[in-house]
Order: structure tokens, then sequence, then C-alpha cells
């Protein structure tokens, strides 16, 4: 495991082992809060607040927790960082922390967190740890975010609505109002319409890493040009 | 010399799917008729407009999962699912409604499931469940309203358009409200059955037009049992339960709706024999057809009663749909040559022989 270097555990994190797109961990929080930009962020930072302080710690005690008792002692290491997450969010954004509510308390069931605990962090080093636990977090909020955008603009047409919850007073014009007369998409806004645009932002994702795939193999394959071969069937290689 | 061995059967029908379906859009016609001698003309436009929808959208999707175009389209269950969504729509629904639940159900509904044959639910109520959840002020409170219900003349055809297409919604007030389903279930909290029955919508027999339009419906599905189109399991069981709840439920005309209002207004015959007997996402054996239409009935009558919407056809058969393999897993007929029938759900190591 040792092996990995940063750059691959970074590519993991963020593109082929991304927890919201591949794993699909972590999906109540992802269907739940992704109404808006707004909260989407919110979510994300918090959520990667506490994965990259989990990751760190228990990768320093990795070698000094028995086997045994493992899941419990990381679960209280998570549960200590959310509060720390939810009484920072209480202070600063007080709003915000509001709207997301039973959510932010919930990011301990996170299993995306548990789960880069236990695979990873109980495996490596407290540098990689850290690396794979902010880009695990970077996946997952990226998703998160484009969620919310396409929630949001489906939904009330506008978009970066009511930024200022987590960026004061001066990030209250920042939305934009992409259509006038908007009649509120209320299934955009609800969560079979996260489930639907969580299942297009997959396939997304599949048809891009395909159309990389065949590309690569058209690279790898050229048809050499004055080849003997008379038939040619299957792949030229 | 080549002897070609032909099994049976040596004479053939010559039924195909684009017939079928061509079949089942025809007999709605009467309740089309129905619907726009009542209610305007809003219910032509809107299956006009939701047919070409639907036909353009699943064209659009052909191509671009590259499938052969005029093949598909030629078993025409795309326009019968437009026709189904342009009857069940408002008439007075704005265009954009109409376009938004007829290209989801093609797309959504049934294309990415792989197209005809595949989608575990029925197109046509996907789309207007996602219409019915999205926009519920336009899709519940704007029914058309017939000359019987509100003394007034019907919309002509200009005011219309004009309405579907242009957005003048203030045009539409005067012409719409709410059905008489959702009439009564809110009315008669406060006021007894009979004050009730006086009122327009309520009063005479075969009177509001609701009634015609559903006995429309109901000749037009009595066509397709004739022809063998579709079995008389799904529709009897369905209404018989309706009714059987409605008989020891809701006796009492001054809580509950009456039994004659559940049968004949709301989407109720449409949706027994239109709509519970698409082929693809009901039960397919008879014993599960009829455990499937009950469950409709019953569903039904429970949501329209003690639901938020005041009519609950596309719930309750997508409620159904969800169950329907199931259904038909624990229904299995015993097959010629065996003792007993293959019930239940099978792993692969069971399936030896």
């Amino acid at each position: 495991m040792a092996t990995k270097s940063l750059r691959d555990i970074s590519v993991d994190g963020l593109w082929t082992n991304n927890p919201a797109l591949v794993q699909l961990l972590g999906l109540c929080p992802l269907l739940a809060v992704t109404g808006s930009v707004v909260n989407a962020l919110g979510l994300g930072l918090a959520t990667m607040m506490v994965l990259v302080g989990s990751n760190m710690s228990v990768s320093l005690i990795r070698n000094h927790v028995a086997d045994a008792v493992r899941l419990p002692a990381f679960v209280m290491i998570i549960a200590s960082f959310v509060t720390v997450a939810e009484l920072v969010m209480q202070a600063f954004t007080y709003e915000l922390y509001e709207v997301l509510g039973i959510f932010i308390p919930l990011i301990v069931t996170n299993c995306a967190i548990l789960g880069r605990a236990d695979a990873f962090a109980s495996k490596n080093g407290v540098v990689a740890s850290v690396v794979d636990g902010f880009t695990m977090a970077l996946g997952f909020a990226v998703v998160l975010i484009i969620l919310g955008a396409l929630r949001e603009v489906l939904g009330q047409g506008v978009i970066f609505g009511d930024m200022n919850l987590l960026f004061g007073e001066a990030a209250r014009h920042w939305k934009i109002t992409l259509f006038n007369d908007y009649p509120d998409f209320l299934f955009a806004i609800l969560p079979p319409g996260a489930f639907v645009a969580m299942g297009l932002l997959i396939a997304l994702k599949n048809v891009i890493d395909n159309t990389v795939k065949q590309r690569a193999e058209l690279r790898k394959a050229p048809v050499t040009s004055g080849s003997k071969r008379v038939r040619v069937t299957g792949k030229i290689s | 010399m080549a002897l070609i061995t032909l099994s049976s059967p040596h004479a053939h029908g010559r039924n195909n799917t684009g017939r079928i379906m061509l079949t089942v859009a025809l007999a709605t016609l009467p309740g089309l008729i129905a619907l726009t001698w009542f209610f305007g003309y809003g219910t032509l436009i809107n299956v006009i407009l939701a047919s070409i929808t639907a036909i353009a959208t699943e064209a659009l999707i052909l191509r671009i999962r590259k499938y052969p175009l005029a093949f598909i389209l030629k078993d025409n269950t795309a326009l019968v699912t437009g026709v189904l969504l342009g009857l069940a729509l408002p008439p007075f629904a704005p265009w954009w409604i109409t376009v938004i639940a007829v290209s989801f159900s093609i797309v959504f509904a049934k294309q990415l499931y792989g197209g005809i044959g595949n989608n575990p639910f029925n197109p046509a109520m996907v789309g207007y469940a996602l219409v019915l959840i999205s926009f519920p002020v336009q899709m519940t409170t704007h029914w058309a309203l017939s000359y019987q219900m509100s003394g007034q003349e019907l919309a002509s055809f200009s005011d219309t358009l004009q309405i579907i297409f242009a957005g003048h919604t203030e045009l539409a007030d005067a012409y719409t409200g709410a059905t008489p389903l959702d009439q009564y279930k809110h009315l008669i909290t406060k006021e007894t059955s009979d004050e009730l029955l006086k009122l327009d919508t309520f009063s005479g027999w075969l009177n509001g037009g609701w009634e015609w339009v559903n006995l429309a419906f109901l000749a037009g599905g009595l066509f397709l049992i004739w022809k063998r189109i579709i079995t008389w399991h799904i529709p009897v069981s369905m209404l018989l339960g309706l009714c059987v709840c409605s008989l020891f439920l809701g006796w009492d005309e001054d809580l509950y709706t009456p039994m004659s209002l559940h049968l004949l207004s709301g989407a109720t015959m449409l949706g027994a024999f239109f709509i519970a007997t698409d082929p693809v996402s009901a039960a397919t054996t008879l014993r599960g057809k009829l455990i499937y239409g009950a469950g409709i009935g019953i569903l039904l009558y429970i949501i329209r009663t003690w639901g938020a919407y005041p009519d609950a056809i596309a719930f309750a058969v997508l409620l159904m749909n969800f169950a329907a393999p199931l259904i038909d897993a624990y229904t299995q007929p015993r097959t010629y040559g065996h003792s007993k029938a293959r019930r239940g759900l099978t792993s692969k190591s069971d399936n030896k022989d």
C-alpha cells in the first residue's frame, strides 16, 4: 500500500474512486442537502474538515490500537471532529447551521469517512492519509456542489442564492437569476430529483471514462500502413 | 431437397405490437370525444401536443442510441404514452407541463430502462406523477369545468389556444376549478351530503359531464376486452377493490365520497381499462392480475380518501408496478406435465430441471 504515490492517491480520490460517483458512499447527506449550492458547499466543507482530521488522527494511532477495537476507536475520533465542525458552524455560520440541521451531526454516519479511516488511514503514513482525506473530501464536495447547482437551477431558476449564509453580507447579491417568472420545479428540489441528477452525473462520468479508454486504445494500436496483413478481423496488434 | 418442418400454430392472426397499440389509441376516442364535448378543446389540443412530443422524443433518443427509427416507431407505443398523458393532464395545462411530462416519461421511464418492453413502471404515469408533484397548483386546482358544473359557456378554441400556449392564465381562471372528487372531499367536512347533492356539480343523474366521460372510457375498455387486447381481470378486480373499500370503509355519505362518485368521476375508468392494463408494467399471470388490480383499487381508495391529492391513479398504479414482478413470481400457474406449480423466488442453483 505504501507504494502508492501521492499523485495516484489524489487521482483516486478525485476521479477513479470518487466517494460519491464510484463508491456511492455518503448518499444520505448527498441527496438530502444538495438543494442549493450554499447548502452543498457548507456540508462539503464540514465533511472535508472531518475527513482530513479523522484520517490524520487515525493514521497517527494506527500502530497503537488493537484490531478488535479499531472501529469503535475510529468512530470516537470521527465523532469528536464532527462535534468540532458543528460548534465551528454554530459559531460562525449560524443560519447555515440551522438550515443543515440534523445533517451536520449525521456526518458521523457518513460511511465515506469511516471507510477511508479503515481502508486507508489505518494502513498508511500521516502525509499519505492527509492527502487521501483531502482529495476524497474534495471529490465528494465537488459532486455535492455540482448537484446543488443543478438542482438550484432546475428547481428555482437561480444559482448562488443565499450565499450570505456562508460568506457574510457581501455575498447577498451573488445570486444570479437565470429565468424570470420561473415556476418552481418541485421535483428537482425534492429528493427524487437528487436521485435522477445523481444518476445523470454517474452516467456522465462513465461516458467520459469510456471515451478516454477508447481513445487510449486507438492511440496504442495505430494501423501501420503497408502492412502485409490481408484479412483484418478483430483487433490489429 | 429440404424438408422444412413447421410447428404449430399454422394459422396466424395479423396482430402485431403496432396494430395492438393503435387499437388501444383508437379505443380512447370515445373518451376523448366526451372530454372535448363536456370540457372544451383543451384535451384535444393536449392529446395532439403530447403525441407529437412523444414521437419526437422517442425518435431523438432512438437516434442517440443508434436504433432503427422507422422500425421501432412503427410499434406505436410512444403514441399510446402520449395519448394517455394527453387525456390524463388537466385540459388547460400550459404547454410546457405537457412537454415536460411526456418527454420525461419517454426518456427516463422508458428509454433509459432499455426501451419498449423493459420499463418496470408505466411511462405515462411516471410523467404524470412528475408534473403532479412538481406543479401541484396547476395540476389540481385548474381542472376544466363543464357547462353543467359552472353554468358558463365553454372556452372557445382561440381562448383555449391562448391559455395553453400563451400563458394567459387570467383567462383560465374563469373556466377552471377543482374536480368533483376534490370538491366533495373538502365540502363534506362542512356540510351534509343532502346539501351537497343540491349543488350544480353533484345534482342530477349523468349530469356533470364526468359520468359521461367515464362511461365513454368504459365503452372503449369493453371494446378492448372484446378485441382480446386486454383481459377482464385487472379492470374488474380494480373496480371491485374500489367498490368494496367504498362500501365497507366509506358507507357514510356524510363523511366520505359516495361509491358512485368514486366509480364515475376522476380518472377511474381511464385508469382501470387503459392505464392499469399496460402489458409491460402490469402483472402477467391471470391470478397475479387479480391481485394487482385489487391492489390498485384499494390503494386508489386509500389515497383518494386520506391522501393529499384529489385523484390517485398514478400513485396507485406506480406502487403496484413495484409489486408486479413479485406477484408474478408467486402466482405462476402449473406447467403442463408438472404435478406442482413452481412458485416463489428461485435462485439459479434451484433451476436444475
